[in-house]
């Protein structure tokens, strides 16, 4: 195989990386924020489920959980699902991310000094007001550091997918080395992920930067 | 008619007594002072008066509206339509501003006017240059509150309460996390409101203050009011236990 081809397959794969890792994104923050409301939730039932759903999420492993979505359908309700590979994918990840990113907005929100929702208060905010224009926004600048590791880890969890083969950019990397005895594949996928994550920190850089001018 | 009416309030944490039973009134124009040592029960009193802390105790009313009032022995409030629109009646001075970091002088002052009260913009943020101007901070509007010391801090949060045109306006403590120079401005501040007869309760530890601008002062100790008069009847007041406090700050 010509370095070439191999450069093209990759970049094919990486394309599905790209989505895999952006779809996650998309279906997890806003998922997350959901959780860590059920987390502080002042009903037992609904934060002891919560509390239960992200210890599970992060005490199992990610690979196994992409296994647990992608055949759970058919074992469980004996349906084979046509084309569902990617979409298991997509949920397992946004499920599993979720998780960290409620525990991430939970911290953020409770460092909020409560002379703030106080403040808020007897000005006449009401409750959904506070939220988005007092609290919130004061969160995202507090929560950026630990969303950019996350998302960091997200890119490189990404290859996890090959455990459903789902032919994103690491399994096509693997597939070419073996059928190549030659770990070339695999050394020019790890500088691929390398160069994606220099692109999410520089990006979350600037969102940083762009938060900063109060403190 | 009273502006605010506290009848038999009781608030306990526990089995901690905070607020024994305490009654005032406030009418409109007057300035009540309300001293006292620390754990007293001046902050709690004034954290349940702007419906920050529920009481389990009493009857609150500002003019005339009840805000809460005993029903078999137990406190209840009114409906939350009932309570947003008592809650325009006052405002509160915090000890530690709890200014909005990610909003702009301005801003601070401006965005409860235009997203609660739906004033527009442009009277909002005339209202808001008055103030500014007023308090001595006119070419602070656009920075941000740790561009300021706590002395403009807290003045620019006395021009966000009034911003909302209160009828009454609480102060809690409001020079407590101040420097002797920096407190200085911000009295200077509530005593220009006091000689345009803005109607203020003040939690303070400056008695001097205390003395010289409020109508009424209010001695409390153990969750009581424990003596109660112009400032001349109690800095000259023959209770010694008053003697003994006042002392300690001349």
């Amino acid at each position: 195989m010509s370095i070439a081809t191999m450069l093209l397959q990759l970049g094919r794969g990486l394309i599905v990386t790209v989505e895999i890792f952006l779809l996650t994104l998309l279906f997890s923050l806003p998922l997350g924020l959901l959780f860590s409301f059920g987390r502080m939730s002042r009903n037992v039932i609904i934060r002891n489920l919560t509390k239960i759903y992200i210890s599970v999420m992060r005490g199992t492993p990610l690979m196994l959980q992409l296994i647990v979505v992608y055949f759970g359908p058919f074992y469980i309700f004996r349906i084979g699902l046509e084309g569902y590979r990617f979409t298991a994918v997509i949920i397992a990840f946004s499920l599993n991310y979720a998780a960290y990113f409620a525990e991430i907005y939970r911290a953020g929100i409770e460092s909020i000094p409560v002379g703030q929702y106080e403040a808020a208060k007897v000005l006449g905010y009401g409750k959904g007001q506070t939220f988005l224009r007092i609290i919130m926004p004061q969160v995202i600048k507090r929560i950026i550091p630990p969303v950019t590791n996350e998302t960091i880890t997200l890119v490189k969890d990404t290859s996890l997918a090959f455990v459903v083969s789902q032919a994103e950019m690491f399994t096509l990397a693997k597939q070419i080395a073996a059928a190549e005895s030659n770990i070339m594949a695999l050394m020019v996928a790890g500088l691929f992920y390398y160069v994606f994550n220099l692109f999410v920190a520089v990006i979350m850089e600037r969102l940083e930067k762009a938060s900063s001018y109060y403190r | 008619m009273n502006l605010l009416q506290i009848s038999h309030m009781k608030k306990s944490f526990g089995t901690l007594d905070v607020i024994q039973d305490i009654s005032l009134t406030v009418t409109e124009g007057e300035v009540l002072a309300i001293i006292g040592p620390s754990g007293s029960g001046k902050s709690t009193l004034l954290r349940c008066a702007t419906l920050l802390e529920r009481m389990d105790g009493g009857s609150l009313s500002y003019l005339g509206e009840k805000a809460a009032w005993e029903e078999d022995g137990r406190c209840v409030y009114a409906n939350k339509n009932e309570l947003k629109a008592i809650q325009k009646v006052f405002g509160l001075v915090f000890q530690n501003f709890n200014l909005f970091p990610h909003y702009s002088v301005i801003k601070n002052i401006t965005d409860a006017p235009i997203n609660v009260n739906k004033l527009p913009r442009a009277a909002a943020y005339e209202q808001a240059e008055q103030l500014l101007g007023q308090l001595g901070l006119r070419d602070k509007a656009d920075a941000y509150p740790y561009q300021l010391s706590g002395g403009q801090q807290q003045r620019v949060s006395i021009a966000r309460a009034l911003a909302l045109n209160p009828k009454l306006l609480f102060f809690d403590e409001p020079t407590s996390a101040l420097d002797p120079e920096l407190t200085g401005e911000v009295l200077k501040v509530i005593r220009q409101l006091a000689r345009s007869h803005m109607t203020m309760v003040i939690v303070t530890h400056e008695m001097q203050f205390a003395r010289e601008v409020s109508d009424r002062i209010i001695f409390m100790e153990q969750g009581m009011i424990q003596a109660e008069g112009t400032p001349e009847e109690i800095f000259h007041s023959d209770r010694e236990r008053v003697k003994e406090f006042i002392g300690k700050y001349n």
